[in-house]
């Protein structure tokens, strides 16, 4: 529908009274048709207007004659743009296709009537066939199509002949694009919907097949881990548990913010208890992240979390900037001697290194994945059991409830806090360095 | 059948005969093909030649989804409320509207919250996007989109920016500049370009990448930095209406649901489609995944929400009530994913209880449809947006015996 619209501004300005084309009158036989202009002149006019060439120019002329905005006066049938002195005329806006889509079939009926009473035998052999589809089709308003057709033919009996002759070229024009002759129009569409459907089908089978091969759990174990996860999440959840030392919400005191904000020198026991639920948890909270490097860097496998993380920021960073990214890690993690060398097998570093050479978003996907279960399995565990989580654990805050207001009418004042965006500006000024440093989607501080 | 799902029109050389024409854009197994109108032609000619006709594939498609059903159904030794007939009941609920937020000029369509538990930005009828501090009841910003109906927006998990899209067919990204003097909307990128309205869109992991869900019946991945297109992703085929992103350990799966009845999982590194569900009987306006992301839930025009887990690969419970009969919106899980929220178009909320299936409180309030309702990320809040002009911030407590 663009295409519409931008053919629709190159008529309005080939209409255009003073920089548009120049009209005359044509002679057709031994009539006149008043605001006509030839093949020839389109063509010179669309190649002085956008500087185009001859070739570009006739394609042009070609697609609009095509979309059924110019309409030839002689030789009604043919939609094929002459440069030379046929004659032409902007079609009215009332015809065209982008205002009259789509064109119906009472109207049709109503032409290939007018066209049949007019003149006995002058409809084409493809026209005398949909006549007679349309007759059997709408054979309930056939009284309405012929006394229709019958109408407008003695309406215009009245006109002028200059008029009457443009209107039924007008008509003519019209119908041979909304109504082609068996052609590659009519062909294609067909052709277009077909593919689309049959597009759908087999994406849906493809579909099918793979969710047929694909293993499945027992719904018990399902079932159950819902179950499990609802019971131990309960206590997290302010909705059942509440929170303390009370809801920012209800309270107005966003002290609950402030004791879980992203780093403070102690964390809230709740908080560190989540660490303890799965992997995932401890990783989400930078915090928890920062504990776990500590850790691993007592066990001399910190480059692990590192490589993982530098991983994140490659998957999840700009497109620009992954080549070098991931030179980056190659050096660090990846290459012979390297300072930070992870420890991956064989098979999979073969794959990374051969994916290196043509870098993209998802080229560490499987050596992530290896360090990301590596570390799940055997340092996470023993995280949870060392003396730096119990020890955290331990001295974790658990905050003293807020006592209900002596005076509940009284609201607290509400205070606003820095705005994310203002937090970042801040740092990009300060550092003289982009945020970057961290992993992607870091964000500061309530 | 969806109208613009593979066609879109540009200009240039044919893939086939290599003359420069008007080409349609069609995808054959997610490879993009440009075919000039005769060669298209001639392309379908041969499918229909070689005797693969629209009713034989139908009829494999049909076969296949009846021995799906038979293979899922086969491992379905216990319902839900079977397994947790042993937990205890959700007490009764208090709800109390905490926070009104009065601004737009017409119907909310939408609203996310930002990673800080208390901003948010809505998205209206109006053509205006809102960025809210909740708490304090401050509009912060206040963007007017080129068209009205902007019927998506999302936080930027840094906080630093928002995404919104609509009738305008793209999803823009817009940086949040705190200069008072400076026109947010004028730093406005186009990020996402799709040939029907957007329906929703989310940032993944990062700032950097979008995802996006249209009437075309796609969705697709964008670069924010460039603009480019990622992956796409086809299979509906009708429009889609919601997305929501897994909030799994390898973070690399979505869902979307549409208007073809179906909720379909995609993994977003292949573009494939690797799980489909078609359970309701009516267009499905929201999908929402379970906290631990084994699961998800979705709201439909057939007036029930439903809950289906992605390792049984089946639906395990219809949340539905003879009373109900308006078509619900929208759905969002409590943080321990033990009640669910749901929006109506009879104005109301409901809340469900996820395990057992029952309704344990119906929340009124709004004075038109809910279109929209989200918990805040750490869960002390439900925020709801709706048609009548307004957003509520919610305050639910469980008075509930340990």
């Amino acid at each position: 529908y663009y295409l519409n619209y931008f053919m629709e501004k190159v008529i309005v300005a080939m209409q255009d009274p003073d920089m548009g084309m120049k009209m005359r009158n044509q002679r057709l036989l031994i009539t006149v048709i008043p605001h006509a202009m030839t093949g020839h002149d389109i063509i010179t006019w669309l190649i002085q207007k956008y500087s185009i060439c001859e070739e570009e120019a006739l394609h042009l002329g070609g697609m609009l004659l095509k979309y059924g905005y110019i309409y030839p006066l002689k030789e009604p049938r043919s939609i094929v743009l002459h440069p030379d002195e046929t004659p032409y005329r902007f079609q009215t806006p009332y015809f065209w296709t982008s205002t009259r889509w789509p064109a119906s079939e009472l109207d049709y009926a109503i032409y290939l009537a007018k066209k049949n009473i007019r003149k006995q035998g002058e409809l084409m052999e493809y026209e005398k066939e949909r006549y007679s589809v349309l007759h059997k089709r709408i054979n309930h308003t056939w009284d309405f199509v012929v006394m229709q057709a019958r109408e407008q033919l003695r309406a215009s009996k009245q006109r002028r002949k200059a008029d009457r002759i443009v209107l039924e070229c007008q008509e003519q024009a019209y119908w041979l694009i909304n109504r082609p002759p068996v052609c590659s129009i009519l062909l294609f569409y067909t052709a277009l919907v077909y593919t689309c459907v049959a597009l759908c089908l087999c994406l849906q089978i493809e579909t099918c097949r793979r969710a047929l091969g694909r293993n499945r759990v027992k719904s018990s174990i399902c079932l159950e881990g819902f179950v499990k996860y609802s019971e131990q999440y309960q206590n997290h959840d302010p909705i059942m548990q509440g929170c303390l030392p009370s809801n920012p919400w209800i309270s107005d005191d966003t002290a609950h913010w402030t004791m879980n904000a992203e780093m403070v020198p102690t964390p809230t026991r709740l908080r560190v208890e989540c660490w303890s639920f799965s992997f995932m948890e401890l990783l989400k909270d930078v915090m928890g992240r920062k504990e776990f490097m500590t850790y691993l860097e007592k066990e001399f496998s910190g480059e692990n979390l590192c490589f993982w993380q530098a991983c994140e920021d490659i998957r999840h960073g700009e497109s620009s900037k992954i080549a070098e990214k991931v030179e980056e890690v190659y050096k660090n993690f990846l290459a012979p001697g390297a300072a930070r060398w992870v420890n991956i097998d064989s098979k999979t570093m073969d794959k990374t290194l051969e994916g290196i050479k043509r870098p993209h978003r998802f080229v560490m996907d499987d050596a992530q994945m290896h360090i990301y279960f590596l570390m799940k399995k055997d340092s996470y565990p023993r995280y949870l059991k060392s003396d730096l989580y119990k020890n955290m654990l331990a001295k974790a805050i658990i905050p003293q409830e807020t006592k209900k207001s002596v005076f509940p009418f009284m609201r607290r004042q509400r205070h606003s806090s820095p705005s994310p965006a203002q937090a970042a500006a801040q740092a990009t000024e300060e550092d003289g360095r982009g945020k970057g440093a961290g992993p992607a989607g870091t964000n500061s501080d309530v | 059948m969806c109208d613009q799902t593979f066609v879109a029109a540009t200009f240039g050389p044919c893939d086939s005969c290599g003359t420069a024409s008007p080409l349609m854009n069609i995808y054959i197994k997610n490879e993009p093909i440009n075919y000039c109108s005769f060669c298209m032609e001639v392309m379908a000619c041969q499918g229909l030649q070689k005797g693969e006709t629209l009713a034989t594939l139908k009829k494999e498609c049909e076969s296949l989804k009846k021995k799906l059903e038979e293979d899922r159904g086969k491992l379905n030794d216990v319902e839900l409320h079977q397994v947790a007939e042993k937990v205890e009941v959700v007490g009764a609920l208090s709800i109390k509207t905490r926070r009104v937020l009065k601004g737009h000029t017409n119907k909310v369509l939408c609203m996310d919250w930002c990673k800080d538990k208390r901003r948010l930005v809505s998205s209206s009828q109006d053509g205006k996007v809102i960025v809210w501090d909740g708490f304090t009841l401050n509009k912060e910003h206040g963007m007017s989109m080129p068209t009205t109906w902007v019927m998506a927006c999302a936080y930027a998990p840094s906080g630093c920016a928002v995404a919104c899209g609509g009738l305008d067919n793209k999803c823009s990204v817009i940086p949040l500049s705190l200069d008072s003097n400076e026109n947010c909307a004028a730093k406005k990128k186009t990020v996402a370009m799709h040939t029907n309205y957007i329906s929703g869109c989310t940032f993944t992991n990062s700032d950097m990448q979008l995802l996006s869900c249209s009437g075309d019946g796609t969705s697709a991945l964008w670069d924010v930095e460039s603009g480019q297109l990622l992956q796409s992703f086809h299979g509906h085929t009708s429009d889609i209406l919601s997305l929501d992103l897994a909030p799994s350990e390898t973070g690399n799966t979505f869902v979307t649901g549409g208007c073809d009845k179906k909720a379909n999982v995609w993994d977003m590194r292949s573009g494939q489609n690797i799980q489909s569900f078609e359970c309701h009987e009516s267009d499905i306006n929201c999908v929402k995944y379970y906290p631990s992301g084994d699961a998800f839930a979705s709201a439909s025009d057939d007036a029930t929400c439903r809950f289906f887990d992605l390792r049984a690969d089946r639906e395990v419970a219809v949340f539905q009530k003879d009373s109900i009969v308006f078509g619900a919106s929208t759905v969002d899980f409590s943080l321990s994913g033990r009640l669910l929220f749901a929006g109506y178009n009879d104005y109301t909320i409901n809340v469900w209880d996820v395990l057992k299936g029952t309704r344990i409180s119906m929340m009124f309030g709004h004075e038109n449809r809910v279109s929209r309702v989200r918990l805040s990320p750490d869960g002390t809040a439900l925020c709801s947006a709706s048609w009548d002009n307004t957003l509520r911030v919610i305050d639910i407590f469980c008075c509930f015996q340990a």
